[in-house]
């Protein structure tokens, strides 16, 4: 067994791990960094794929903005744990059913039969020297340079969207009007009484 | 040497894993959105790996937009998260029946 053949099937059985750690633990907090610890091992298969531009961009983008999302939202509701596993056991046996009968034709489709190395051959390894982020560049400024101008109106619809839900006018909170206050005259606060003077 | 189908049965492993997962939390939204993460991921490794064995780039330029397109999914999902706990003090399925017939 090659030290690339190691180095795979250990970050292959983190990731399966973390997988299925998500979908089994009984806290959200647990899921949610089993995700994390999933987006790890992944990150480091991509590098065996030398992809190393996405795999840097997975953990910064989704170990470091989607899962602490994640994080804030599953800590910010309150969440009654016992009633959201209700069904667990009932749905579990359907559940792992499903999946072998999903991946059973998967593997089917590509076993080692159809996609094996005497069909695909492995490519020759890059040189060192080799960039992967230079190569993406030049791909994605000038072939797919439409679809990243429509992925960066994605996100700047995405921001808004995500504002304007979230975003309330709270009643009950009390709010200043610089307008107003500067707008305030003598005559609007100061009322002159006239009285007789009071006798000691 | 790995052959190209290890990657894509991992893949393909990720995917019914994440499958499993809908069908047996489906009382817990936030699990849901987690185990559709899971399932891009799983079509990611698919992407990066013919990338690879093809020797072809634009693969990896799919696998970009994918990750763009599911970084705004979970901001909007789970912006209607918290205003649909805000609104019904809840995030459990069974009882976002508010427009049965």
């Amino acid at each position: 067994m090659s030290f690339l053949e190691i180095v795979f099937y250990v970050f292959s059985g983190v990731m399966i791990l973390g997988a299925v750690g998500v979908i089994a633990s009984r806290n959200p907090v647990h899921s949610a960094l089993s995700l994390v610890l999933t987006f790890f091992a992944t990150s480091g298969v991509w590098l065996l794929l030398e992809a190393e531009f996405l795999a840097i961009t997975l953990v910064l983008v989704y170990v470091g903005a989607v899962m602490v999302l994640f994080l804030f939202v599953v800590m910010m509701l309150d969440i009654n744990v016992t009633k959201m596993r209700e069904g667990f056991m009932r749905f579990l046996p359907v559940g792992i059913l499903i999946a072998l009968l999903l991946l059973m034709q998967m593997v089917l489709v590509v076993g080692p039969e159809n996609f094996g190395l005497d069909v695909i051959a492995e490519p020759a390894r890059h040189a060192a020297d080799y960039n992967n982020t230079k190569q993406l560049g030049k791909v994605l400024y000038t072939d797919y340079v439409y679809p990243f101008e429509i992925a960066s109106v994605i996100l700047l619809v995405a921001i808004v969207a995500a504002i304007a839900l979230t975003m309330r006018r709270r009643p009950e909170t009390k709010y200043q009007t610089p307008a107003k206050q500067i707008m305030v005259k003598k005559e609007d606060r100061l009322r002159i009484v006239k009285m007789d003077a009071e006798k000691k | 040497m790995i052959p190209l189908s290890s990657y894509l049965t991992l893949g393909a492993i990720m995917f019914a894993i994440s499958v499993a997962g809908i069908f047996i939390n489906r009382k817990n939204v936030i699990i849901i959105l987690m185990c559709i993460e899971l399932m891009l991921l799983a079509v990611n490794i698919n992407f990066i790996a013919f990338s690879h064995f093809l020797g072809d780039t634009a693969g990896q330029v799919f696998v970009f937009f994918i990750l763009t397109v599911a970084a705004a999914e979970a901001a909007i999902g789970l912006a209607i998260l918290v205003v649909l706990f805000r609104n019904r003090r809840t995030i459990n399925v069974a009882e976002l029946d508010s427009m049965k017939g």
